[in-house]
């Protein structure tokens, strides 16, 4: 009697502690999901609210006055995101084919590889220092050229990386079968392999941009900001996050509105970039054995 | 030419199939287990090809591209280093650790540009306190959320549950930063400090543990509730960091073989149980990478922290004090350096931020690599 009491007692206890386990892991879920819909909430209302016809066609006023927008950081950031995408992308790209198509198995591609991986856990502020370094201070000036090369050299790890692992996917037979009709190597890489994997090399790209799109960090003291219009690479430039970092650590009201306008534009646009990477991929891309 | 004359391996390797007939086993990366990864057919055909030239050209271009990511870790290294000599010369290794003492108030004096006195110890205190309780909160809720994922979430909402979490990651800090500085901070002075205040200051636990240093007046929760400080840096930097570390342990939990699972209910193990038995204990070494990646991230994370830390160079075991991070005094100054001296200084804060970095991102990588190479690479 008494072992088996002490056995149901101990199935009880196991049971209780099973439930106790289930109940906090659904805990952390709501813990974890709690502050994303309050920081949503607090963006769309806050923003919303906020968010006028002046934001997307005005210059800032002067501080302290009221109304102003931030047309000249939208395409600030514009501006500064192309040139980072016109230096990151082809070199993360041709990178990735590097990785995936002739160095496979070398010990260089793994170096390759792990020096990707060192890059993009390189804080974004050392990447600023990095670019005011090798641009700012030969320039004697701060300029959206400098804001560009920071956040290229950002871009390209996340795109190799997904450029190499995309091309893997792609099947040995489809390069032979180029390759058999007499394609020169280098044809059948861009207009075969590439080709076939370009939904994720794309996604790769998107994701790269969604990324940088929001870094702040890099521009401070290369790209500066700027609260005029300019769309020249050799000026400072201002951004959509610099100037969201300005406005909210300023003492103005109607700056830190301006500032959750701001953040809302910002976060719609990366939403649509990482929404477009799902459609991309869910188009699905040719897959098979490597 | 004399490849033409020898037919016979290319047709073998023809009827086998390249990849069926090196069958790697179910969860092994089969491109790994080829060394060189090119078929016998594909050798042929590239040896056949009458385009070297160009191919050759091409690879080179590409091999220039990968070696560029070589380039510019090599450049961002040399820069630093070279930037910042002119502080490495004066201050030396002392500078990480050593501190003046203002002569009328008998202080420590840390950092004061105006007088030439540059030693960076508040700052990595900072940023050590802010990522240390980053993960304090951040490693309990990510692995409870990898579980719930897992092991225990209904189907039909692992997929949006997913998302969301991902989406938490595509947020810029500078957003975080602007939530934190209009609710984060409010939230913590007026409903939360006012709760944990008065259980670190309670007599209790001052006369028992006060030895400890960590309660009362001069312990974690003494000095003045402004909201701003160490406690409100962490608490964002861990919500900063809690999808990556979540998704990373998610990945490395989905890599634990799904008979061990079976094996641990077979025995009549209990869900947790066979959680505990099965899955974290053989996923433990993963988690453990995952938890360094994300200190790795906490560690150089810049404007979020310095947007709620306070901006003082001073060293306050209180949580609730002000402070200053690595990343959060380069952000702040670096583009007002008084002298060349001072940007100097900031540059080889840098240069310790990155090597430290280097080293966290290094190690969580080997680890998580260990654990998930058994399964095919997925992308993040």
């Amino acid at each position: 009697m008494k072992g088996n009491r002490g056995r149901t007692l101990r199935s009880l206890w196991r049971s209780g502690v099973d439930h106790m386990a289930t109940a906090l892991a659904i805990l952390a879920t709501v813990l974890v999901v709690a502050p994303l819909i309050a920081i949503f909430f607090y963006l769309v209302y806050k923003g919303a609210s906020s968010l006028n016809w002046a934001f997307f066609t005005q210059i800032p006023k002067p501080e302290g006055e009221v109304g102003g927008g931030m047309a000249n950081a939208i395409v600030g950031s514009a501006v500064v995101l192309f040139v980072a995408s016109l230096f990151g992308i082809p070199i993360g790209i041709g990178g990735g084919i590097y990785l995936a198509e002739f160095g496979r198995g070398t010990r260089l591609a793994n170096a390759v590889r792990f020096t990707a991986d060192v890059l993009n856990g390189v804080p974004s502020i050392v990447m600023g220092i990095a670019a005011f370094s090798l641009i700012v201070v030969p320039m004697h000036h701060y300029s959206a050229l400098a804001g560009g090369v920071a956040l290229g050299i950002m871009m390209i790890p996340t795109v190799t990386r997904t450029t190499e692992e995309m091309l893997l996917m792609v099947p040995h037979s489809v390069r032979e079968a180029a390759l058999g009709l007499g394609v020169p190597n280098w044809r059948s890489v861009i207009s075969i392999t590439l080709k076939t994997a370009s939904p994720g090399v794309i996604t790769g790209c998107m994701l790269a941009f969604a990324r940088v799109a929001g870094e702040t960090a890099p521009l401070l003291f290369t790209a500066l900001g700027n609260q005029f219009w300019s769309v020249s690479l050799n000026h400072e430039i201002s951004a959509l996050p610099l100037q969201i970092y300005n406005y909210a650590i300023s003492p103005y009201d109607d700056q830190h509105r301006q500032a959750w306008a701001g953040s809302l534009v910002l976060i719609a646009l990366i939403v649509i970039a990482v929404s477009l990477v799902r459609f991309f991929t869910s188009r699905g891309t040719l897959k098979g054995a490597s | 030419m004399t490849d033409l004359r020898v037919p016979n391996p290319v047709a073998t390797t023809l009827q086998n199939g390249p990849s069926e007939s090196t069958a790697p086993a179910i969860g092994q990366m089969p491109e790994t287990s080829t060394p060189r990864g090119i078929s016998a057919v594909r050798k042929y055909l590239l040896s056949r090809g009458n385009s070297s030239g160009s191919d050759r050209l091409f690879a080179g271009a590409m091999l220039l591209c990968a070696l560029a990511i070589f380039a510019l870790v090599a450049l961002i290294a040399v820069e630093l280093v070279t930037q910042s000599q002119l502080s490495w010369h004066a201050f030396g290794l002392p500078f990480f650790y050593r501190y003046n003492v203002d002569p009328v108030t008998h202080l420590p004096l840390f950092w004061d540009p105006v007088n030439g006195v540059f030693y960076a110890l508040p700052f990595i205190y900072g940023t050590l306190m802010t990522s240390l309780v980053a993960l304090c909160i951040a490693v309990p809720l990510a692995i409870g959320l990898a579980v719930f994922l897992t092991e225990m979430c209904p189907r039909w909402m692992r997929a949006p549950l997913s998302f969301f979490t991902e989406l938490l990651a595509a947020i810029p800090s500078v957003v975080y930063g602007l939530w934190a500085i209009f609710v984060l901070v409010p939230l913590l002075r007026e409903h939360i400090n006012p709760i944990l205040i008065p259980i670190f200051n309670a007599p209790i636990l001052t006369r028992t543990l006060g030895w400890t240093g960590l309660f009362g007046d001069n312990g974690l929760f003494g000095g003045v509730n402004l909201g701003l400080g160490i406690l409100c840096g962490g608490v964002i930097l861990a919500i900063m960091i809690l999808p990556i570390i979540a998704s990373l342990t998610r990945e490395v939990m989905n890599s634990v073989p799904n008979s061990q699972r079976e094996a641990a209910l077979a025995l009549g193990a209990t869900r947790w149980e066979m959680i505990r038995m099965a899955v974290l204990r053989n996923a433990r070494i993963g988690i453990v990478g995952s938890v360094i990646l994300g200190l790795g991230r906490a560690l150089g994370e810049t404007m979020a922290v310095a947007m709620v830390i306070g901006n003082s160079p001073e060293i306050h075991l209180s949580l609730l004090s002000m402070g200053h991070s690595m990343a959060s005094v380069i952000a702040n100054e670096f583009s007002e350096a008084t002298s060349d001296m001072h940007r100097s200084a900031l540059i080889e804060v840098g240069l310790a931020l990155f090597l430290v970095t280097i080293v966290v991102n290094a190690v969580a990588r080997i680890l998580v690599w260990a654990v998930t190479r058994g399964t095919p690479a997925r992308v993040q």
